[in-house]
């Protein structure tokens, strides 16, 4: 079984190709690591699975059934969350403010619905402590490390019980243990039958954590094959077009 | 060795005394209460009844308008054209009750022209993508132009069959407190609870915090937006409404260069001017300082040609004070 299939994904951005008939699919429980230079179309294939902006062509399957996605909250339903490039977090709210934004738990008073702020920090907490991050729920994103930032991030995918996690450069700027850190949380989101779409630049990373590495050139599909069948130098050449295709 | 669990549960024990003075209204008050004592010791005019009376009647006015202002500034914007939806509403309130129409009707007009600015203010910034500074701005001069060809130059005093109404509720009071000064407090507590319970209140914040992070979180940015320029320039409409009251005639710059004082209020309350940030009482606090200081520069025989001196400085030092505190984190 397949749990998300692309066939043909193509897409035009007016005479701009930036995707070209990629196919793949990742299983349940597998985690992709998606490489490829910049502007390679890595981020609109993301996006296009987050239900950002349609493919001009092709389609997408998840659990063997066809979805459209024509809104992000289209692509929530049907269990895909996204971290993205940017974590998308915002810095004046707290930590469980941004694990829920935009779903925010409420109670009633009286006529009113009012936020319930003591459940949100409960479910957050929980949360972190799956994620085993030592982030507090009332604290202040802007007065986080790059590390527990990320948790929130991924904190949020969590919610709603996903099956598919997006992340977009998850570690693009943030120091090495911090890196550790969110490679630990993508292990755990995998161990949960998650699966998990990692676009990254870096390659220890990648190898590190994917099971499988689909790498992009030019809008097109180039490799797509287990990790432990490839080498940091092959892909390299994947990536620059020194290997033609593998 | 302490547990992931007593981490995670842990949060910042904060002492009352530490929780109150991390609050930047708290200063601002400290501020204008300082203010008042000394001008209680140094002028026999200002703690008189007639004076204080007409410092909380006047500051009501900015404070109502501030309040709305908290909103859009937390959102990452700027409204400019309040004091021009003032002129706007006095102007459509009193030419209706004039010809003869009842306050409800009237009243109810006028806060539909001044929900109308905002919503137009509204559409262009969040729809067709413009600039807060440049939509507002340009509403300031069209509101104000559309007051002026309504009022055909003429100035109105008689307010018809409910014209005692209409000065009772402006310029009246009840158990010695001006009448808009109750507006303010309802208004205030209302909104101090919708800015925190609400998700209303809560995507405000977030939209000043990160507006794409807001959108990409499924959050209405755009109709958000509209609601908030529509709710600064219904507390404007309120005001507008109230001042008419107040003064018993409508002249055509009734409300002018109110915005600066209304902005100066927000940001010295604590609303900052890069989103984010601000509370419903702040903006009061705020726009309380500003009367007591230019009620202090009349008392104390300055000219009041320094007024704007004031407003303008305090903007920059608020904003600067901002920088200051953004910078050591
Ligand atoms: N909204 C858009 N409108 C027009 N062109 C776009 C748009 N989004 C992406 N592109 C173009 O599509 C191509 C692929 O971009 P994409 O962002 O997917 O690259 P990427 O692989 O994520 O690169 P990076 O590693 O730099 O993040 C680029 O040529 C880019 O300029
Ligand atoms: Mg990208």
């Amino acid at each position: 079984m397949s749990r998300l299939t692309m066939t043909g994904i193509t897409k035009n951005f007016g005479a701009i190709r930036a995707l070209s008939d990629v196919s793949i699919s990742v299983a349940p429980g597998e985690v992709l690591g998606l490489m490829g230079d910049n502007g390679a179309g890595k981020s609109t294939l993301v996006k296009i699975i987050a239900g950002n902006f349609p493919p001009s062509a092709g389609d997408i399957r998840i659990d063997d059934k066809p979805v459209f996605f024509h809104r992000p909250v289209d692509a929530q339903r049907e269990g895909v969350e996204v971290v993205y490039q940017d974590l998308a977090l915002c810095n004046n709210l707290t930590a469980a403010s941004n694990v829920f934004l935009g779903r925010e738990t409420t109670r009633s008073l009286g006529p009113f619905r009012v936020i319930d702020y003591p459940a949100m920090n409960q479910r957050a907490a929980e949360l972190f402590k799956q994620l085993k991050s030592e982030t507090r729920p009332r604290d202040l994103v802007r007065k986080m490390s790059g590390g527990q930032r990320q948790a929130v991030a991924i904190a949020r995918t969590l919610l709603s019980e996903p099956k598919i996690v997006l992340m977009d450069e998850p570690t693009a700027a943030i120091s090495v243990r911090q890196v550790v850190e969110v490679l630990d949380l993508i292990r755990r989101l995998r161990d949960r039958g998650i699966s998990v779409v990692l676009v990254s630049h870096r390659m220890p990373d990648v190898f590190a954590v994917a099971d499988r590495i689909a790498v992009l050139r030019r809008g097109s599909l180039v490799a797509s094959k287990a990790t432990a069948l490839s080498s940091p130098e092959e892909v390299t050449g994947l990536i620059t077009g020194a290997i033609e295709a593998a | 060795m302490t547990t992931l669990d007593e981490i995670i549960g842990q949060s910042e024990h904060k002492s009352v005394l530490s929780r109150i003075t991390g609050v930047p209204a708290f200063w601002v008050f400290l501020a204008a209460f300082v203010a008042c004592l000394a001008l209680t010791l140094m002028t026999d005019t200002f703690a008189t009844p007639r004076n204080l009376f007409n410092v909380t009647r006047n500051f009501a006015f900015v404070a109502i308008i501030a309040v709305g202002m908290t909103a859009v500034i937390a959102s990452g914007g700027i409204d400019l054209s309040v004091g021009s939806t003032v002129v706007l509403t006095a102007m459509v309130i009193s030419i209706l009750m004039a010809a003869g129409y009842s306050f409800a009707l009237s009243a109810f007009a006028a806060i539909c022209a001044a929900l109308a600015v905002g919503a137009l203010n509204g559409v262009l910034i969040a729809y067709a993508g413009m600039p807060p500074f440049v939509v507002t701005l340009g509403m300031l001069s069209a509101a104000r132009s559309l007051a002026m060809v309504l009022s055909n130059n003429k100035m109105i005093y008689e307010f018809g069959p409910d014209h005692d109404l209409l000065l009772w509720l402006g310029g009246g009071s009840t158990f010695g407190l001006p009448h808009p000064l109750y507006a303010l407090v309802v208004l205030t507590l209302v909104m101090s609870f919708v800015f925190r319970w609400t998700r209303w209140g809560q995507y405000v914040y977030a939209i000043g915090g990160n507006e794409s992070a807001a959108t990409l979180s499924g959050i209405a940015v755009k109709r958000q937006k509209v609601t908030i320029y529509m709710f600064s320039a219904f507390t404007a409409g309120l005001a507008g409404i109230l001042m008419t009251g107040w003064l018993g005639s409508v002249t055509t710059n009734l409300g002018q260069s109110m915005e600066l004082a209304v902005i100066a209020a927000a940001v010295i309350g604590g609303a900052n001017l890069a989103g984010g940030e601000g509370t419903a009482l702040g903006a009061v606090v705020g726009a309380l300082l500003i009367e007591v200081i230019r009620n202090s520069l009349i008392l104390l025989g300055i000219s009041t040609f320094w007024q704007g001196m004031f407003i303008g400085t305090f903007i920059i030092v608020a904003v600067a004070f901002d920088r200051f505190r953004s910078h050591r984190n």
